[in-house]
């Protein structure tokens, strides 16, 4: 029997390879109408619907994983479909999963009712899996507009609060300037790769593959390299990268804690994402002008959030600001990826131990949190780990992964970019990683002191309320904090992404 | 490389750490009482199944009991890797040793929260016996780091005096020394090229293919540095004392008897047989810094202490110069020497804080200027304890005896002139160690100390403290009538790497 008509048909079918998406789409959508047609009584169900139909994806996802097979550019080339991107597929589903869960504890804190959060942390998964599989700038733009403007509405949810509104207004307007920076050089770029005078011009210079044709035929083209660097700045701020941090310690501090995860985790790891893509293929002529500039990022990165960290008593932003130091760590990375394909692995690594630790913390900071989210303080840690060990647990277990304290999953990741960074001869940001690890792991310690060590600095009085854990949150945490201990110990298929 | 189903190395390192789990996941106190037992004294059994067996046994490369299991990170040349040669068999039966000890002691110590802390010893311990049986480098690392973190929260929530300062301060010290030779171990891995992070391989990648001088320096500085930090290198060594004074006794036998000979094994072990042509350069700085910064000024700076725990800590601190100076000595003598000095100090300086904190139950103070006469009431602490103090100072018939003269001998033909001062170092020992002993049990009783001994009237060791203090010393006096049974091995495995450094 001939089968070919159907294989090419599949070929053809290039809905279906989007159909995560556009599942969390769906439910979006359905959620919004749940929100009208249930009775207002009923409406508390909605958060666990919409945890319940992310979960039933996720599953989806892992049972129709296919790894190892050839890219496939669908669309038109708008999309590339690849093992890469089902793999930060679960990434996001996991962030935005937890970002629900947390979100049930923190909006009944502060006594929000409203229930539109959950559909849009759904649209903004979904438009962060387009982000990092696009192929095209126009996709590019679309979905990294798409995630920008859901969180200018996530980061200012909670309307009554001053520092949300603050937050939400420099959220937005730094967002708005980045994504000018990043469409004015897309558009220079799109110019002169349509210059008739220019080798190997091209109508199409949207598209990576004829973009990154024609810049390795004009190496040293001046307003080529002048877009690039505006594409790459504008992707900074998305990351928090220095000089583009600026926004995030207030951003993180006055956004309810669910979004501050989210931003922390998703929308950085789908930001280096999308900077690994571009300068591995797109830019990989320039790279005599990009490895230098990211690598003075990286090296000011990792100095900047360390040193910044180091004064902060509010954990928002001390974790707004240690985050920013371990952008520092990805962009060595990144930098080290144009020479080595060990980069590439450890950098999804890295992504997935960030991940793990970041949320075990953020999990707890949740629970901690009092009405008021925004005032964290690390003296409402004190006696944490007599009080309720399992959060103490948690808590230590996530911070020692973000020092990178072994035998957690983020020493393994520090370790693989390490190796990589080596690998790649660069000595110099070498050198200030391992200062910067040092430094980190006093502020680190002055959390893990306050929660275990400390008797209390703030009279019992004076300290929010903490709420109890629940099962769901319960089970989140503890896999969280069990699988940053695991991946400490044995890779197993995660090692294999791992390559010298 | 031969697969067997029993394989000591790999139970002595897992046997701790699931007991360690098992409480972990909630284990009643007394089934976790009862457990830790097992758990200390597995490692003890399996160590001295290798030590006996460890001649006959077949080796590959000098490796005996080598076994390979994968993590998932064999792209990247990394696994599990066990085995022993003749330099790492001493250390890891002094692992044993010192944790067997150390453990029975703990589990008698009434600490508060007993079960936590028996927990992190035996973390502490699992990660002890893995980095010395550890042939792939990054796991001996892992297992070092694995055993420090522990050592980290038992200062600061057990600790005495000052205790979140000396934890703070330790770990920002040798976050810093660890952080160092990770990248120098980094270096010599990613420039050498071998196909596996082990040693073996490294050893045989390098030996075709020595690296350049320059890169060999280079590397060695980050090693010798990073490494010296976490040995307490005179003058990156304020974390010791201050640390030591503040950890609770078995954590303290641990990490200064065990934990710390991590930096000199790895010297000894990957520095000095990888980078031969990189150990000249340093060298005279290093015999330098060992012999006026930790044998001379640190040595008057523990005859200065008031404080019987802060001088062992000091003169911990300050017998580390004998080992820097046998690795500057860069022979196969002089790198022999250290490895008996190693396994010798590490009994004696466990059993040091032992006694010492067995001292302070009865006196209630680590002041020396408020005690005195303790040998009347506690007979068999005040022998035990000028035993300790002699084989500390490094008296024939004791392991230290044979550590220190081969160091002697060795350091005689590098630098004559540093040697004769470095001997002066036997002489501060004798000083405040013989002093220490007469202030605490000869003499008349100071008036502090018969106060306290009115309301509480000093026994003499308990069987608990004893048995632990026993098999330390004895194990030291069995050394020093017997080097031969551990000094064997070593010379055999420092065979092939003299040809290189001389």
């Amino acid at each position: 029997m001939d089968l070919s008509v159907l294989q090419h048909l599949a070929a053809g079918n290039t809905w279906g390879a989007i159909w995560p998406e556009l599942a969390l789409g769906c439910l979006a959508l359905a959620l919004l109408v749940l929100e009208i047609v249930l009775p207002k009584s009923a409406q508390e169900r909605i958060p666990a619907i919409a945890i319940l139909g992310q979960l039933a994806v996720l599953a989806l996802l892992a049972v129709n994983f296919s790894g190892g097979g050839p890219d496939r550019v669908i669309f038109n080339g708008l999309l590339r479909h690849s093992t890469a991107g089902q793999v930060m597929r679960v990434f996001f589903l996991l962030s935005s999963i937890f970002a629900c869960l947390l979100a049930r504890v923190t909006l009944a804190k502060q006594a929000i009712s409203r229930v539109e959060f959950y559909a849009i942390v759904l649209v903004v998964a979904a438009a962060l899996m387009l982000l990092v599989q696009s192929n095209h700038f126009v996709m590019l733009f679309v979905a990294l507009e798409t995630v920008t403007v859901g969180f200018y509405i996530l980061v200012s949810y909670s309307r009554t609060s001053a520092l949300t509104l603050e937050a939400g207004l420099k959220y937005l307007i730094m967002g708005a300037l980045s994504s000018a920076l990043l469409l004015f050089g897309i558009a220079l770029l799109y110019g002169v790769a349509g210059n008739p005078f220019l080798a190997a011009h091209t109508a199409e210079s949207l598209r990576y593959e004829p973009l990154a044709r024609f810049l390795a035929a004009n190496p040293h083209n001046f307003l080529a390299s002048i877009g690039i660097v505006f594409v790459i700045s504008g992707l900074a701020f998305k990351i928090g990268a220095f000089p583009f941090q600026i926004w995030i310690p207030d951003v993180y501090q006055g956004a309810p804690t669910p979004v501050t995860a989210l931003l922390a985790v998703a929308s950085k790891a789908a930001g280096f994402i999308v900077l690994l893509v571009l300068v591995k293929s797109v830019f990989a002529a320039y790279a005599w002008l990009v490895a230098p500039a990211l690598g003075c990022m990286a090296g000011a990165t990792i100095i900047f959030g360390n040193l910044a960290a180091l004064t902060q008593h509010n954990v928002k932003r001390l974790i707004g600001l240690s985050g920013v130091s371990h952008a520092g760590f990805l962009l060595m990375a990144v930098v080290a990826a144009g020479r080595t394909p060990l980069a590439t692995g450890a950098i999804f690594f890295y992504l997935f131990a960030y991940l793990l630790a970041s949320f075990a913390v953020f999990g707890v900071m949740a629970h901690l949190a009092g009405a008021n989210d925004a005032d964290q303080e690390l003296a409402d840690y004190a006696g944490l780990a007599r009080e309720n060990p399992f959060l103490g647990a948690v808590l230590a277990v996530g911070l020692g992964s973000l020092a990178g304290i072994p035998p957690l999953a983020g020493f393994m990741g520090k370790f693989f970019v390490f190796v990589a960074a080596f690998q790649a001869g660069l000595y110099g940001l070498l050198a200030i990683a391992a200062a910067g690890v040092v430094v980190s792991i006093y502020y680190y310690f002055g959390w893990i002191r306050a929660a275990f060590f400390a008797s209390g600095d703030r009279p019992e009085g004076q300290r929010p309320a903490r709420t109890p854990v629940g099962l769901a949150a319960t089970v989140a945490l503890g896999a969280f904090a069990l699988a940053s201990v695991l991946l400490g110990f044995y890779q197993g298929p995660f090692g294999h992404w791992l390559r010298r | 490389m031969s697969q067997t189903c029993f394989n000591p190395l790999f139970i002595a390192i897992a046997a701790p750490l699931a007991v360690a789990l098992a409480i972990a996941l909630g284990l009643p106190k007394r089934w976790s009482v009862r457990l830790a037992y097992v758990g200390f004294t597995v490692p003890l059994l399996m160590a001295l199944h290798v030590w006996w067996h460890f001649c006959d046994a077949p080796k590959d490369h000098g490796y005996a009991f080598l076994i390979r299991y994968s993590t998932g990170l064999d792209g990247i040349g990394i696994g599990l890797e066990l085995g022993v040669n003749g330099i790492a068999m001493p250390l890891f039966v002094l692992a044993a040793l010192v944790g067997f000890a150390a453990g029975l002691y703990a589990i008698h110590s009434e600490a508060e929260r007993l079960k936590i802390y028996l927990m992190l010893l035996l973390v502490m311990l699992g990660g002890l016996m893995g980095m010395f049986a550890s042939v792939d480098v990054f796991f001996f690392y892992f297992f070092h780091e694995l055993a420090l973190i522990p050592t980290f929260i038992m200062v600061g929530v057990w600790g005495g005096r000052d205790r979140v300062y000396a934890a703070m301060k330790m770990t920002i010290y040798l976050t810093i020394g660890a952080m160092l030779s990770l990248l120098g171990l980094i270096a010599i891995y990613v420039k050498s090229g071998a196909p596996h992070f082990d040693m073996i391989s490294l050893r045989a990648t390098l030996a075709a293919q020595p690296l350049g001088v320059a890169a060999q320096t280079h590397i060695f500085g980050l090693l010798m540095f990073g490494f010296g930090i976490l040995v307490a290198l005179w003058p990156f060594h304020t974390w010791a004392p201050l640390g030591y004074g503040a950890a609770p006794s078995s954590t303290a036998m641990l990490h200064a008897g065990v934990l710390k000979k991590f930096g000199l094994y790895g010297l000894i072990q990957i520095a000095l047989p990888l980078l031969p042509a990189g150990a000249a350069p340093w060298s005279h700085l290093l015999a330098g810094l060992a012999v006026f910064g930790n044998l001379l000024v640190l040595g008057l700076i523990a005859i200065a202490q008031r404080d019987l725990k802060q001088m062992i800590g000091y003169s911990s601190v300050m017998h580390m110069g004998y080992a820097f100076l046998g690795i500057a000595c860069g022979t196969a003598l002089g790198a022999g020497g250290v490895v008996l000095l190693m396994v010798a100090h590490g009994l004696s300086v466990a059993l040091l804080f032992l006694l010492a904190t067995s001292v302070h139950r009865r006196t209630q103070t680590f002041a020396l200027d408020e005690m005195g006469g303790l040998a009347r009431q506690a007979p068999v602490l005040a022998a035990l304890f000028t035993a300790a103090t002699f084989a500390s100072i490094g008296l024939p018939g004791f392991a230290n005896f044979w550590g220190e003269l081969t160091i002697f001998v060795a350091g005689w033909k590098f630098s004559p002139g540093l040697t004769a001062v470095a001997v002066l170092g036997i002489v501060f020992s004798a000083v405040y160690g013989l002093r220490a002993v007469a202030r605490v049990f000869f003499g008349p009783p100071t008036g502090a100390f018969s106060r306290v001994a009115a309301k509480t009237p000093p026994s003499d060791l308990l069987w608990s403290e004893r048995l632990p203090a026993l098999v330390l010393l004895a194990a030291l006096l069995f050394i020093g009538f017997w080097p031969k049974s551990i000094s064997r091995s070593i010379a055999a495995a420092l065979q092939p790497s003299a040809q290189h450094s001389e």
